[in-house]
């Protein structure tokens, strides 16, 4: 018996070295680590459960029934962040280069049935060169089978893609289909078709980093949400994004003891917003200061920097902060923007987590670039995604909400539940230079005149309170308060229960 | 006595005004510009009147708009501060044409000693000892020269108008001389509309000494002891104490015995300052006399327990001095630190914008240390680039003078500002200092110092230790929080941590074990050695203000990426907390080499490009001026840092920049 106890133990060591010593030192010499190290800094001490560990692919072309690695390039389990259940695999590029084959894919996906059926995250770690070549197409099915899971568990529960490495070809559309893509600097890479392919088609001179490197991809394409320094910063702030995320759609937000006072006044809110409507200011210091121990895990911050989206808490239950940045193109709406705002809207709605919008909106960027970018059906998906949420919105107006952006801005007209204002604020169709210019044309000659009503127009239009008398502005409130206000409107919010007739699904605006 | 007073001032020296003005029960009536609207003074007056755009010359250096504000009122006196008015002689005539009382010396005396030439012939009149110099106008650099080559090198040069150290300018050779000259008076102009400028002898290694004297209209006039304002930065005081720990005795009388004769020469009838530069062989002379109520007071009040700003209203008003040289009597020991909104470790250029945090130390008596703060600011305010960019002033005082920089190294600690750059971690450093700690002074202790400008040093032995302990804890109550999160797995059975950590402090490694007892959390660094950490702090809070080992311990925290910034006694690191296995991976993270921003000359600080020294394609030489950026009224020239080739020019004269606005892009 003990015989055989120990056979395990050594097949089992034999297992975790993957692809051997050499591979591994390889690994950590560009600055990588392995995928069970990095299994074992995502998840709690000891809480990972190794599924499939003797799992070994069934090739026998072109000499594949030679090679042989137990695990087959993927490590799969399940284990706990803070307690909590996730799912987690992890590619083994020491073992065939983390490739993917079709006993490598049954991995995968039977952990992902596994986290679906027990309402738990899944947290995918690439590392991996694509396709395993010599199993053709089954390689290619076994891919497939990944992607449908992918689609039938988005908004059930959340999936949570790290790359880590190379990410290329196939690899890339699980990921792209997950809720969050986060990656590391300098050693990960994400594209369909690599550098070399390019040239060869377009001829086109470009490196690996620049075609698909975490900067690109978290400032220009927006793929990725976020990206890090190294695996072991990534895995650390993957735990903490797991902190403020729902297991599953029915869960509700988690929620923890917060040292925060609920009550606590900043007076220093009072004087955030200058004298001088065209002077920016910084609307993350009102998040900071309005959330719970300044804590803001921010989505997509160098992308679409006129709006700011993450993840924060209030009373200690998590909250979705979605907030217009004066101090980045005055914080208007472009395509862009609309796209970063609308996607993180709707995946706090599917997960129930509450949703704060603060607003200061010029309204929408004209211009061609704009208009044939399709401006139009972005902004539409940002309006169809607060139009469409039922999860508790608090919405607070700090200066400007004009036009079509002040409708879509989670206002009271598309479902918002509280909406507060400002003192500052100002609810109109337009700025008053515009607006004078179009209701007064006939004066446009006369200075005079032309001040004279710019003057009436501002005293009448630039403020909250015709907003107010018609009660699309609950109430207008002091900033120093903001922090209570929230906190209190959130609470009546709690048991909120709002529905939408039974459709197959919406017809969002792509 | 009056009823109501008018401070024609702004910033903390009205605030400061105003509170004694309250306690003597005498309504206050403020000024502002149109930058300062939502300013502290203007809250706390009783009144406050508007006086026109922020541009000092468009506003608090109006006399006609002030005394129509006192009439408007009904101010029956003016409190003028220091700067601005204050030392104009022609203010308090145009107020006593009025009918208004100035709160200050008689026009008179501030014209005898506001021209520092003037103030020379005087107190040689008076027998005060003086440096050798030209007391004359100078006409011209040549000129200038001359004198220099007589006096023997170095001299310095200065403006005839000036006052805390614009248009100062130290030569060492005729060369430096002549272009120093035209500089002083370029600057001279710009800043108090005199262009006039002297020569004098430089005194070597010299420490500056200054006497308090307070006058009244009938012919009194005493000294309250000395103030030592050796720590300067380019003749700009950065820490000021009273007493000085180069006096004996028979010195400060002797030196007050001649502030006194000065004083009463030119009939002196308020407070003032006379300025000296003192050898360490404790020789000293004369260098000016300040007219008005000087920057660093408050020392001076902690230690002699007088309130100056009462004193002046007192004789204003006609009082005669209630307190006798007798009276007299040096208490304990003072020191005061400038806050400055400028950035230590950028040559402290100096930083506007928006005090997003303020959170000064608490101020009172604790035990025999008290702590005061003179400030004009608030969280939520606005450091504009309008005025002086002070942000406060902090006093300490205890019995000792080495107790008194303990207390002050602790409030520094406790000080937490953001939204701008400051230079508190400098002002930490300086507390830090050994040289400064045994009094071992001169002017050019910056200088000698921190010859490469200043760098927060990494923290080392029992100060790493302290660190690291605070890093632990603060680690460990956020460990305990996160066992509390709902939805786990089996919540009867939290998930457990381990309690062995490795704290890194940048590349310093601290293996530790935390446990919590009911009194303390215990840091236990192996070996015997342990902290006993305990404090009320919670996240957020930007200080962590606590006890270690039973001792009062201040830190500044700032959260990171998967750890905390420390910062404390002049040290600052950045602290993360991890596993042994966490660390151990962590080791095999490659090192992150930062972008190189050398090719490119970016703008330290928001201004305006007064002119742009070089052209494209032209090669320059390491510190060749490269082009004047104006921020603050000063100019600040911005130099190469290594010999390059201008590829692009990006701005041009009067362009108003942002920081890191990208000036020029060097090949």
């Amino acid at each position: 018996m003990k015989d055989i106890l120990e056979k395990l133990d050594e097949r089992r060591a034999n297992a975790r070295l993957g692809g051997g010593t050499k591979r591994i030192d390889a690994q950590h010499a560009r600055g990588k680590l392995t995928a069970r190290e990095r299994i074992e800094l995502l998840l709690d001490k000891g809480s990972f459960e190794e599924f499939d560990t003797f799992v070994q692919h069934r090739c026998s072309d072109f000499g594949m029934e030679n090679t042989k690695v137990p695990g087959d390039g993927v490590v799969t389990g399940w284990g706990t962040i803070n307690g909590r259940t996730v799912f987690v695999f992890a590619k083994d590029f020491t073992v065939f280069g983390g490739s993917l084959s079709e006993t490598h894919a049954a991995k995968i996906t039977k952990i992902q049935d596994m986290a679906l059926k027990m309402r738990a995250p899944i947290i995918g770690l690439f590392d991996a060169g694509g396709a395993r070549i010599q199993e053709g197409v089954a390689a290619l099915g076994g891919y497939g089978e990944v992607f449908r899971r992918n689609v039938i568990a988005s908004g059930v529960i959340p999936q949570i893609s790290v790359i880590m490495g190379p990410c290329a070809g196939g690899d890339v559309y699980s990921p792209a289909m997950t809720d969050f893509i986060f990656m590391v600097r300098d050693t990960s890479y994400m594209f369909v078709t690599g550098p070399d392919v390019v040239k060869t088609v377009t001829n086109e001179t470009v490196t690996a980093e620049e075609l698909g490197g975490a900067k690109v991809h978290t400032t220009k394409s927006s793929v990725a949400d976020g990206a890090w320094d190294n695996d072991l910063e990534a895995l650390l702030q993957v735990r903490r994004l797991m902190d403020f995320l729902p297991a599953n759609n029915t869960e509700g937000s988690p929620a923890w003891p917060s040292f925060d006072a609920e009550d606590r006044v900043e007076m220093s809110l009072d004087t955030l917003v200058p004298d001088n409507p065209n002077k920016p200011y910084d609307m993350k210091e009102l998040i900071t200061k309005v959330v719970d121990e300044g804590d803001f895990f921010e989505i997509q911050e160098s992308y679409a920097k006129n709006i700011v989206t993450g993840f924060a808490r209030i009373e200690g239950r998590s909250v979705g902060i979605v907030a217009n940045q004066p101090m980045v193109l005055a914080g208007v709406l472009d395509s862009d923007a609309s796209r970063k705002a609308a996607r993180f809207v709707r995946f706090c709605d599917a997960f129930n987590i509450p949703i704060v919008t603060f607003v200061d909106v010029p309204g929408f960027l004209p211009g061609t670039a704009q208009e044939y970018g399709g401006l139009i059906k972005h902004g539409a998906k940002l309006l169809f995604a607060y139009s469409q949420a039922t999860v508790p919105l608090v919405t607070i107006i700090t200066r400007k909400a004009f036009g079509g952006a002040y409708d879509v801005m989670a206002s009271k007209h598309v479902g918002a539940d509280v909406n507060y204002a400002w003192p500052t604020a100002q609810i109109a169709v337009m700025g008053a230079k515009g607006a004078v210019e179009i209701i007064f044309r006939q004066d446009i000659g006369d200075a005079e005149k032309i001040a004279a009503r710019t003057q009436e127009y501002e005293e009448r239009f630039l403020s909250p309170f015709v907003a107010a008398e018609r009660g699309y502005i609950d109430e207008v409130i002091m900033p120093h308060g903001t922090r209570r206000r929230i906190a209190r409107a959130l609470a009546m919010l709690a048991e909120k229960k709002a529905e939408q007739p039974w459709k197959k699904h919406d017809n969002l605006p792509l | 006595m009056f009823d109501k007073i008018l401070i024609a001032n702004r910033g903390e020296i009205a605030c400061r005004v105003i509170k004694t003005a309250r306690r003597m029960g005498i309504k206050t009536v403020a000024v502002f510009s149109d930058a300062d609207k939502d300013a502290l003074h203007v809250e706390m007056a009783d009144e406050a009147v508007h006086l026109g755009p922020p541009a000092a010359a468009q506003s608090y250096l109006l006399i006609d708009k002030i005394v129509a504000a006192c009439k408007a009122t009904g101010a029956q006196a003016v409190h003028p501060g220091y700067g601005f008015l204050s030392e104009r002689a022609a203010f308090p005539e145009a107020l006593a044409a009025a009918g208004v009382t100035f709160i200050g010396p008689n026009p008179k005396a501030i014209e005898a000693m506001g021209d520092k030439i003037e103030s020379k012939k005087f107190a040689n009149a008076a027998k005060v000892s003086t440096v050798p110099g030209y007391l004359g106008v100078i006409e011209d650099p040549a000129h200038a020269v001359t004198i220099a080559d007589e006096i023997g090198y170095p001299v310095m040069i200065k403006a005839s108008a000036g006052g805390g150290g614009k248009g100062m300018r130290i030569a060492y050779s005729a060369d430096e001389v002549a272009e120093g000259f035209a500089r002083a008076k370029s600057e001279a102009a710009s800043s108090f509309g005199d262009d006039r400028v002297f020569v004098e002898k430089f005194i070597v290694d010299p420490r500056h000494i200054e006497i308090q004297v307070l006058g009244d209209k009938h012919g009194n006039v005493i000294y309250l002891g000395e103030r030592e304002c050796s720590i300067q930065r380019r003749n700009q005081k950065v820490i000021e104490e009273a007493p000085s720990p180069l006096l004996d005795e028979a010195t400060r009388r002797k030196m007050g015995e001649q502030a006194c004769a000065l004083a009463r020469a030119v009939g002196y009838d308020s407070a003032g300052t006379v300025e000296f530069v003192a050898g360490q062989d404790r020789s000293f002379f004369f260098l000016e006399m300040n007219t008005r109520l000087q920057v660093e007071h408050p020392v001076t009040e902690m230690i002699t327990g007088i309130d100056l700003v009462e004193q002046m209203i007192r004789v204003a008003a006609g009082e005669k001095l209630s307190i006798s040289q007798e009276d007299v009597k040096l208490n304990g020991w003072a020191v005061e630190s400038r806050v400055y909104a400028e950035d230590p470790t950028r040559n402290f250029m100096p930083s506007t914008g928006r005090l997003v945090s303020y959170r000064p130390p608490a101020e009172g008596q604790t035990g025999d240390v008290t702590v005061r703060n003179d400030t004009g600011v608030y969280e939520g305010g606005e450091i504009s680039i309008y005025y002086d960019p002070m942000i406060a002033k902090l006093v300490t005082h205890a019995p000792t003078r080495l107790e008194a920089i303990d207390a002050q190294a602790r409030a520094l600690d406790a000080f937490a500002i953001e939204g701008i750059r400051h230079n508190i971690p400098f002002l930490s450093a300086l507390m830090a200092h050994d040289r400064w700690k045994s009094g071992r002074l001169s002017t050019g202790f910056i200088a000698e110092e921190f010859p490469e400008g200043f760098r927060p040093i990494a923290p080392e032995g029992e100060t790493a230790h302290l660190m690291a302990a605070v890093a632990a804890a603060i680690d460990h109550k956020l460990n305990l929080r996160k066992r509390g999160i709902s939805g786990q797995m089996r919540a009867a059975a939290p998930v457990t941590f381990e309690t062995d950590r490795v704290v890194m402090l940048g590349d310093q490694r601290f293996d530790v074990s935390v446990e919590d007892m009911a009194y303390a959390t215990v840091v236990r660094f192996g070996e015997g050695h342990h902290h006993e950490v305990s404090s009320g702090w919670r996240p957020g809070e930007p200080v962590w203000q606590g006890t270690i080992d039973g001792a009062e311990v201040a830190l500044q925290v700032r959260p990171l990426l998967n750890g905390v910034a420390l910062s404390h006694a002049g040290a600052a690191t950045q602290a993360r907390v991890y596993t042994k296995r966490e660390a151990e991976l962590a080791a095999l993270m490659p090192e992150k080499v930062a972008a190189d921003t050398g090719k490119f000359l970016l703008c330290p600080m928001p201004g305006l490009v007064k002119s742009i020294a070089v052209k494209e394609g032209q090669e320059v030489k390491a510190g060749e001026a490269l082009c004047i950026v104006e921020a603050m009224k000063m100019e600040n020239v911005l130099r190469a840092e290594k010999d390059a080739t201008v590829a692009k020019v990006l701005a041009k004269e009067g362009d108003s920049l942002a920081v890191d606005a990208v000036i020029i892009e060097f090949k």
